[in-house]
């Protein structure tokens, strides 16, 4: 018992002190292909995880990728858990009272995904009575709580890709997410059962002006490392060359 | 009373409003009254989660305890296995594998989403009092095991003896005996499936732990809201002690 | 051998290839997070042994302030979900580790994830490791203890040669069933994003789309961690009460 107690704290300690000092970089801790995903030999990858190491490279930092819980992610942020987001997080008036975000690295439209053949339509008129998914603490449930809910039943999800389970499960008959990253969704079978319905009405104050990475309020020089990196690799084509290997035209825009 | 006005008694009371009112001035509270609404039903959903899975686990928890503890082997053993297999897996496991491992089976069989039930089944709620009932079910059925086995046996030899059958011997013995002895017992036991009511906020079910959650993630607020629930369990906590400690004195006077 | 396994059940193949250790099989994964999950569970007891020793000490001998403030540290531990604690402490304790360090001068030091949840766990751990170890001190026979002293010796050796051997083989019980909560309570830090058995679990989960394989999986290695763990625990206590004839009671 003694001896478990010892190798315990030992335990404890070592893992507490012994690290050297990276720059944490936060992702969502679940399946969001083609951004960010585990594969079975325990390692993330993805558009952004390779977008995260050209950028840290390009800045000259180490960085420590670091899977959070998404709807904890901006707490472990401000409490010092992780230093900066990198988790397909878009740049909104709302998260900017309380995080500081880096120059835009990716835009993409957001669009309502549904079952077929139900006449449903991306407009609050086109879902009324229907039962819409979205992931928590998104611009997607913003979005959905000011223009959809009373007449829509909104679910909220951990992970988009639960959404998306219970999409195929038909539990729910739609779904409000990032167009790039609802394809991969739509390509599988589970996907079948389902059609993207288009963009949504733009609201610039909800959906924001792209996704960039987040980092505490006045921690100036990680943002000026992140907004280096990203500009470095936008000028020697390394942003360029790994959108090639995942999408067919570019992201960056939107 | 005595017992409050010990000198270090008061100095802690008075350090504790000092941190309350503390708390009320420096923290954000503004955002209660909009979530008020929301918190409400929450708490609903949480207490009615709370009492229909203890019931319904508790009426499950009999049978298998009983099956444990005088059972004839086919029956025992099944009960064994629940029990054993509720108790050594994590309940978030099991409510995962009940909504989403069912969930997946859905576009497979689209009969069932033709059926009468689908407006039922597509919700997340009824997976969630499945599961925690289950959950309740297996921990129970391991104490209604020992209560049972714990009723002196010549008690119910004797009432055999008065021409009894076996089932009011049942019902009139030997069930109020080991009832009276688990009480206790299950007071603490329903503490702990409260404490594992947040669990099925994980699946889409929003009672007041999910409302917490979204107060959180609306207004960016940390800590405010978790300090608030945690307030709002322990209350919870204590309101089910009180109740368990009058059921125990009903019961005592019931059997004297 | 297994052969008409495999026949009766058409889709096994598919769910051995999928928990096949090496990628593209997702058993690596699992077990890693089983792992982790181990490893967590062990320092989180360890911890709340450590405190609940100390807390059961401070509970019977503490003077009246150290008493109630234990008692409220056991109660709203025992009273408030475990989840919501974790999230308190997960964000909150670091938070507040830090700006102590920062206030007394010293730089913000990183916590991992897993001192983290060992932390974290090992708080709640303590809790109930207070109360089982309070109940199993207060079991020993005065006498016993009056006794040692009688001979001269001093409170730590009275402590470290009387009273814990005499009550361990009484808190064995619950300390046992605190290490079967701990290894289940790790599943709660797949809530904060951490990888362990359930997470990953998760993750392969929808991943391949398997449900039922990887959740029975992993159940199936949850279970195996609770047997194996009773079975011990249950020769520990059979070795600690040999030649204990009072300890029976």
């Amino acid at each position: 018992m003694k001896k478990i107690l010892v190798t315990a704290s030992a335990l404890a300690l070592m893992a507490g002190s012994a690290m050297a000092d990276p720059l944490r970089v936060g992702i969502a801790a679940e399946p969001y292909p083609p951004f960010s995903s585990p594969d079975s030999s325990g390692q993330w990858v993805g558009w952004e995880i390779d977008i995260i190491h050209a950028v840290c490279a390009a800045a000259e930092v180490d960085c420590e990728i670091t899977p959070t819980a998404w709807d904890g992610i901006i707490p472990a942020l401000v409490s010092g858990r992780i230093d900066v987001i990198m988790a397909s997080m878009t740049i909104t008036a709302d998260r900017l009272q309380t995080i500081d975000f880096s120059n835009p690295y990716y835009n993409t439209p957001v669009v309502v995904v549904a079952q077929k053949d139900m006449g449903m339509a991306a407009t609050p008129e086109g879902l009324a009575g229907h039962v819409l998914g979205v992931q928590v603490s998104t611009i997607f449930q913003d979005y959905a709580q000011h223009y959809f809910e009373g007449e829509t039943e909104i679910r909220t999800y951990q992970t988009q890709d639960e959404a998306n389970q219970d999409l195929a499960s038909g539990r729910i008959d739609a779904t409000l997410a990032d167009s790039l990253a609802m394809d991969p969704f739509l390509a599988s079978d589970a996907g079948s059962c389902c059609v993207s319905l288009g963009p949504v009405a733009m609201d610039e104050a909800i959906l924001g002006r792209g996704i960039g990475a987040g980092v505490r309020k006045g921690d100036t020089a990680t943002l000026e490392a992140i907004n280096r990196g990203i500009a470095a690799i936008l000028e020697n084509g390394t942003y360029d060359e790994i959108t090639s290997r995942y999408f067919a035209t570019s992201i960056y825009g939107g | 009373m005595r017992a409050v006005l010990q000198p270090h008694r008061l100095g802690l009371i008075g350090l504790a409003l000092a941190l309350a009112v503390w708390a009320a001035v420096s923290l954000r509270w503004d955002w209660i009254p909009r979530y008020a609404a929301l918190g409400a039903e929450g708490l609903w959903r949480t207490a009615w989660l709370l009492v229909l899975s203890t019931l319904i686990g508790f009426a499950l928890a009999v049978p298998l305890g009983l099956a444990q503890a005088a059972g004839p082997r086919v029956l025992a053993l099944p009960a064994r296995w629940f029990c054993t297999l509720i108790r050594g897996t994590p309940l978030l496991l099991q409510i995962w594998l009940i909504y989403y491992g069912l969930g997946s089976l859905f576009p497979q069989y689209p009969w069932i989403r033709h059926s009468d039930l689908w407006p039922i089944l597509r919700q997340a709620w009824p997976y969630a009092l499945l599961a925690l009932s289950l959950s309740y079910a297996g921990y129970e059925g391991e104490v209604m095991r020992g209560a049972f086995k714990a009723v002196p046996h010549g008690q119910l030899e004797a009432a055999r003896a008065y021409g009894l059958s076996r089932l009011a011997v049942f019902r009139r013995i030997w069930l109020p005996q080991a009832l009276a002895r688990v009480l206790p017992t299950l007071g603490g036991e329903t503490v702990l499936q409260l404490k594992s009511t947040p669990l099925v906020a994980t699946i889409t079910v929003i009672e007041i732990y999910a409302v917490a959650s979204r107060v959180r993630q609306d207004t960016f607020i940390i800590y405010e809201p978790l300090i608030l629930l945690a307030l709002v369990y322990l209350v919870f906590a204590g309101l089910i002690v009180l109740a368990f400690r009058w059921l125990e004195r009903r019961f005592a006077r019931g059997l004297g | 051998m297994l052969d008409w396994l495999f026949q009766v059940w058409p889709g096994l193949d598919a769910s051995a290839a999928l928990l096949s250790l090496s990628p593209p099989g997702w058993g690596g994964n699992l077990l890693r997070g089983a792992v982790n999950s181990l490893i967590i569970a062990l320092g989180a007891f360890g911890l709340g042994c450590m405190i609940g020793t100390a807390g059961a000490l401070g509970k019977l001998g503490g003077g009246p302030v150290t008493r109630d403030l234990l008692a409220v540290y056991t109660t709203v531990v025992r009273a408030v979900p475990e989840l919501i604690l974790i999230l308190l402490l997960y964000y909150a304790g670091t938070d507040l580790l830090n700006q102590a360090l920062g206030a007394l001068g010293y730089r913000p030091v990183q916590i991992s994830g897993l001192a983290a949840g060992i932390g974290v766990l090992g708080v709640v751990q303590g809790a109930y490791a207070t109360e089982v170890l309070r109940g199993a001190i207060q079991a020993v026979p005065r006498g016993q203890i009056e006794a040692a002293r009688a001979y001269g010796m001093s409170a730590v050796q009275v402590f470290r040669r009387v009273t814990v051997p005499a009550m361990l083989p009484l808190a064995l019980p619950g300390l046992s069933n605190l290490w079967l909560i701990a290894t289940k309570d790790t599943a709660l830090l797949a809530i904060v994003g951490f990888s362990e058995l359930t997470l990953e679990t998760r993750q392969a989960a929808s991943s391949t789309r398997a449900y039922f394989t990887f959740f029975l999986a992993a159940g199936a290695l949850y279970l195996i961690m609770t047997l194996v763990s009773t079975r011990v625990f249950a020769w520990i206590e059979a070795r600690y009460r040999r030649g204990q004839a009072g300890a029976r009671a």
